[in-house]
């Protein structure tokens, strides 16, 4: 049947054609319609496809569904939809067409089968998702929009040198288990890890998402880096190092979530936070382990997306994101309010809630195969995702002191969005068969047995308890800057401090060096512009002289070339 | 009469040009022009289907056999070029019809057909001929005649540039005839595959390493290769909107063609490695020209001067495929020889357009013009992407292949380079992006507007080549890699 063949991504852009040309209601419902009727055919699939074209000699495989692919490509329809309706408000054609192109690359990305398609795809992502950030046309976005692109380009150019060379190697162009063994895979890992934020390459992250519009945002959390997922779980299953850098991002974000204002860049910092987990899972390895990466990126999409649409709500009816300007919202916004506690319960690993059911299995992944400290690690990872995340912003923005803003709650659309991915969430932790049948590795797994309810819920209870206490002790709430000799004193003023002392001499060393680089490099552009600009010396000697000297000089070079080694 | 094919492909414009002085009005001049190019395009596409299915073809002009009289000899490698040739040359002319009535004073248009018309006949003269002193006579033909296109239009700055290009012309064609006659001193024979027969016995005489060294420094001048390219960007930049798209499509590329004729089938390969390091000589100078042409580029305000100080930069390219010296560094240099034709002439030709509209080739006159003549700057965008090397375009094509051949033959840091060097293109590129979309517009008046269907259809016609064999590669590829294994195949 040819419509089995119809790679998934064409719809994608057929909508963003319609998107360009249709306007009003027409638009909203061919836009929705498109993307559902996209996730029907996916999952009306007999099985496995491959598709494949010639192309310079290799055989491209521009559509290929197997078990991994096609979880990824049903989260992300779902992802697609969900982030279509709550922007439906919007009447922006910018915006409409990048995201329908965004989540279309993204959709092609996930069922490349070779890696030049992959590399396709993967430059088309970063270009289109940089247009959901201009769209919010501030200065401020403006500029972190085009940093956000270079980055996501260098990444490109990095993916392109390792598969060039990997190609150069093994003669094929397929895209599957790569490994670090050589300079190629060490390439790939890094441009896969540069759109996966990786330690020290995530600042793209944390600076952008925040700038984006409101709606724009919810698309960005959930394609770019869970693509990136994807490629690693493909391409590096079972490196050891990946368990490492996994652990590491999901702690470092924890100590920076709690100092930061700005609450979507709170949520920026736990997505890096929750991304290590996935990342941690891929490099245990084991089919439990994968299993649970695909599971939490599956879950994770939608509440992540359901949290950054509730922020956004706020966003959009207040005007305002800032922890220290809002709050009180519940008495206006009761629906949202409500909305986003099912998200912040189901990131946080509530029983019943879906994050539960993905996080454990990485959890005693990391148990079986004898990871102890990973294990302890990532269970202090999860308190800190419940601290910073699953109370931090449903308590700010819809508690808190009451900031006085009185607002009503969000367009229809936007509750109706909500709605599907909270839903969503508790339907999967209440039935985790449904995800479980579709993981890609078949494992056999329950997580509703005592040991991991028992723990997972004194764990957030005690967190809880922390929460509450030092709430009524009245230092937890940033806007009261007194100084109490306690525990939260610790990492709420000392450990800034300290960080800050040494942020500051880092940067003050980084910036010198960095002045003088520019330096030295303005002087050489000053150089070159002296000697190209149309007055400068390259242009001002007469050319024909100047040529007829090189003849002479070459003339005479092949010469004595040519003649002095006769013999 | 296909027997004649491969005279009749350079007889016809020969005789076309003096007719275009009896036919006078102008119009009628610039339609017959268009056929007889046609023409010269469908006879060559009949030689290269011809070449593919049944091998070289051989033809005596005259009946005389070959050592005696003149041959002309089609194989795989020039039916290629002639087809690329005669194809933009024909695109081309499409769009002179209305270009050149803008750019040249009325009472000089039939000149102008006739001087296109003898350079064609060149151009198409030294792919077909297989007689090293023929080859001379046609590059003299196709020279004169375009330093008089160059010269022809209103410009006065073009007087000067085309006057120093003939200097320089000239002093390439001079020491290619010395090269030749150097030659045929040794030798007595003038038909290139006699010479590459009795060439060997005098491998080591200083005569025949003299004319060596003559011919590598005139071919080297008339290809433009760094250092020897100070001539080509004002050319370009001066010389009409018509002629530059010609001749940066095809005379540099034609001269390529003569240096790898002779490299290959009239010294052979193993004299150039037993006598000169040409390997490497070619590496540096091909390097180097990539990047000082490439920065150079960066800096123009003129942006006919930008895309010609670009050319030079592809000329590195093309000429490191060759420093590489293997089969597949052969195939990538006659890739990026067609693909780097489509490009530029797609790029002059839609600069020509913004010339009929504004009057102007200055890059800061171009700015608001995305939205006063979308279709001719996205043509721009779209050449500009397939220079960078996107994929989907044949840009990409050219840079995968080369840098497959340098890493196959182990250059990796040659390879790093290059792939930098793209970076550098990106800057020039950017910068006429940037100019067109992000800048309020300044001089341009409200009367701008898109340009003439008579332009847009060559130039989207040959845009959509760019994107359509950066795709199906099937023909490029294969007839380059055809050509390529004929090169090596005769010679070692």
């Amino acid at each position: 049947m040819w419509l089995a063949e119809l790679p998934s991504f064409i719809p994608f852009f057929l909508g963003a054609l319609i998107a360009l040309l249709a306007r009003g209601h027409l638009r909203s419902f061919l836009m929705l319609a498109i993307v559902a009727l996209s996730g029907i055919h996916l999952y009306l699939l007999p099985g496995d496809v491959n598709v494949t074209l010639p192309f310079l000699g290799y055989e491209l495989i521009p559509y290929r569904v197997d078990a991994l692919s096609v979880v990824f490509g049903y989260v992300f329809h779902i992802a697609a939809f969900i982030s279509i309706l709550f922007s439906l408000h919007v009447r922006d054609t910018v915006q409409h067409v990048s995201g329908l192109l965004y989540a279309g690359s993204a959709v092609g990305a996930i069922f490349a089968g070779d890696l030049i398609t992959l590399f396709v795809f993967w430059e088309l992502l970063a270009v289109t998702s940089a247009f959901l950030v201009w769209a919010q046309r501030t200065e401020r976005a403006y500029l972190a929009g085009l940093r956000y692109l270079i980055i996501q380009v260098l990444s490109g150019v990095i993916l392109l040198a390792g598969v060039i060379i990997h190609v150069q190697k093994t003669g094929s162009i397929a895209f599957s288990i790569i490994g670090i063994d050589d300079l190629a895979g060490w390439l790939i890992l890094l441009a896969f890890g540069i759109k996966a934020a990786f330690p020290f390459l995530h600042t793209w992250l944390t600076e952008t998402y925040p700038e984006a519009t409101p709606t724009g945002t919810v698309f960005l959390s959930a394609f770019t880096t869970k693509t990136a997922i994807y490629t690693l779980a493909r391409g590096f299953p079972g490196t050891e190092l990946l368990i490492y850098v996994g652990v590491t991002m999901a702690c470092f974000p924890i100590f920076y979530a709690v100092i930061q204002n700005d609450l979507r860049k709170v949520l920026s910092y736990s997505l890096i936070n929750q991304l290590g987990f996935m990342v941690c899972g891929i490099g245990i390895g084991t089919t439990l382990a994968l299993d649970g990466a695909v599971a939490h990126a599956f879950v994770h999409i939608i509440y992540k997306s359901l949290l950054f649409m509730s922020m956004g709500a706020v966003l959009y009816m207040t005007g305002k994101i800032k922890a220290t300007d809002i709050g009180g919202l519940y008495k206006t916004m009761p629906k949202t309010a409500i909305l986003c506690i099912i998200g912040a319960a189901s990131i946080s690993a509530f029983p019943l809630f879906s994050g539960f059911i993905a996080k454990s299995m990485i959890l005693s992944a990391a148990i079986k195969e004898g990871h102890t400290w990973i294990w302890f690690a990532l269970l202090l990872a999860s308190a800190g995702v419940l601290k910073h995340a699953g109370i931090q912003i449903p308590y700010f923005a819809f508690f808190a002191h009451d900031s006085g803003i009185r607002t009503s709650e969000p367009p229809k659309n936007m509750l109706l969005a909500m709605t599907i991915a909270a839903f969503l969430c508790l339907a999967i932790g209440i039935y985790p068969k449904v995800l479980y049948q579709l993981l890609p590795y078949a494992s056999i797994y329950n997580p509703y047995d005592v040991t991991h309810v028992l723990a997972q819920t004194q764990l957030l209870f005690f967190a809880m308890l922390a929460f509450v206490w030092l709430n009524l002790q009245g230092v937890y709430p940033p806007e009261i800057r007194a100084i109490n000799i306690d525990a939260e004193w610790i990492y709420r003023r000392l450990m800034p401090r300290l960080l800050q002392n040494i942020f500051t001499w880092v940067w003050q060393q980084d910036k010198s060096f960095r002045s003088a680089f520019i330096t030295r490099l303005n002087v050489f552009f000053d150089y070159l512009a002296q000697l190209h600009y149309p007055i400068g010396r390259a242009f001002s000697i007469r050319p024909t002289g100047n040529m007829v000297m090189w003849v002479a000089v070459l003339l005479a070079v092949y010469m004595w070339l040519l003649l002095s080694f006769v013999d | 009469m296909t027997a004649h094919f491969p005279i009749l492909q350079v007889i016809i414009p020969l005789f076309a040009a003096p007719l275009c002085l009896f036919l006078r009005i102008p119009r009628l001049v610039g339609v017959f022009a268009i056929f007889v190019s046609a023409a010269a395009f469908l006879i060559s596409y009949g030689l290269l289907q011809e070449v593919i299915t049944h091998g070289t073809i051989s033809y005596k002009l005259g009946g005389w056999p070959a050592p005696w009289g003149i041959e002309y000899r089609i194989d795989t490698l020039n039916s290629f070029l002639l087809l690329l040739v005669s194809g933009v040359s024909t695109v081309v002319l499409l769009a002179s019809l209305s270009s050149i009535s803008r750019e040249l004073p009325q009472n000089r248009h039939t000149y102008f057909y006739t001087a296109y018309l003898l350079c064609l006949t060149g151009l198409l003269g030294i792919l077909a001929t297989a007689d090293a002193f023929n080859v001379f006579v046609f590059l003299e033909i196709s020279s004169l005649s375009s330093y008089t296109i160059i010269a022809i239009g209103t410009d006065r700055r073009a007087l000067a540039a085309s006057y120093q290009y003939l200097i320089m012309g000239t002093i390439g064609a001079t020491f290619i005839l010395i090269g030749v006659g150097l030659m045929y001193m040794m030798t007595g024979t003038l038909n290139m595959y006699d010479l590459a027969e009795r060439l060997p016995a005098v491998y080591k005489s200083k005569t025949v390493l003299s004319a060596f060294g003559f011919f590598i420094v005139g071919v080297c001048l008339k290809l433009a290769l760094f250092p020897l390219h100070l001539w080509l960007p004002n050319a370009y930049a001066y010389a009409p909107s018509i002629t530059t798209a010609f001749l940066a499509a095809t005379s540099t590329k034609v001269a390529v063609y003569v240096l790898i004729r002779y490299i290959f089938s009239v010294f052979g390969i193993e004299f150039v490695d037993m006598s000169l390091p040409l390997g490497d000589i070619f590496l540096i100078l091909g390097l180097v020209g990539i990047f000082v042409a490439s920065i150079s580029a960066t800096f123009q305000l003129n942006i006919k001067r930008l895309f010609a100080y670009s050319s030079v930069a592809q000329i590195g390219y093309i000429i490191l495929g060759l420093a590489i010296e293997t089969q597949l560094g052969i195939t990538a240099t006659l890739l990026h020889l067609f693909n780097h034709a489509l490009m530029k002439a797609a790029l002059f030709l839609a600069i020509g357009a913004v010339f009929y509209r504004i009057g102007s080739a200055q890059l800061n006159h171009y700015a608001g013009l995305g939205k006063k003549m979308p279709l001719t700057m996205a043509a721009i965008v779209a050449g500009g992407l397939s220079l960078i090397g996107v994929p989907l375009t044949v840009g990409f094509v050219s840079k995968w292949y080369l840098v497959v051949a340098l890493l196959d033959k182990g250059w990796w840091p040659v390879a790093v380079l290059v792939l930098l060097s793209s970076l550098i293109a990106v800057i020039y590129v950017w910068r006429v992006v940037e100019w067109v979309y992000f800048t309020p517009p300044r001089i341009i008046t409200e009367e701008v507007k898109e340009a003439p269907l008579s332009q847009l259809i060559p130039i989207w016609m040959l845009v959509l080549a760019n994107i359509y064999f950066g795709v199906d590669t099937r023909l490029t590829v294969g007839v380059s890699k055809l050509a390529a294994q004929s090169l090596f195949g005769v010679n070692l």
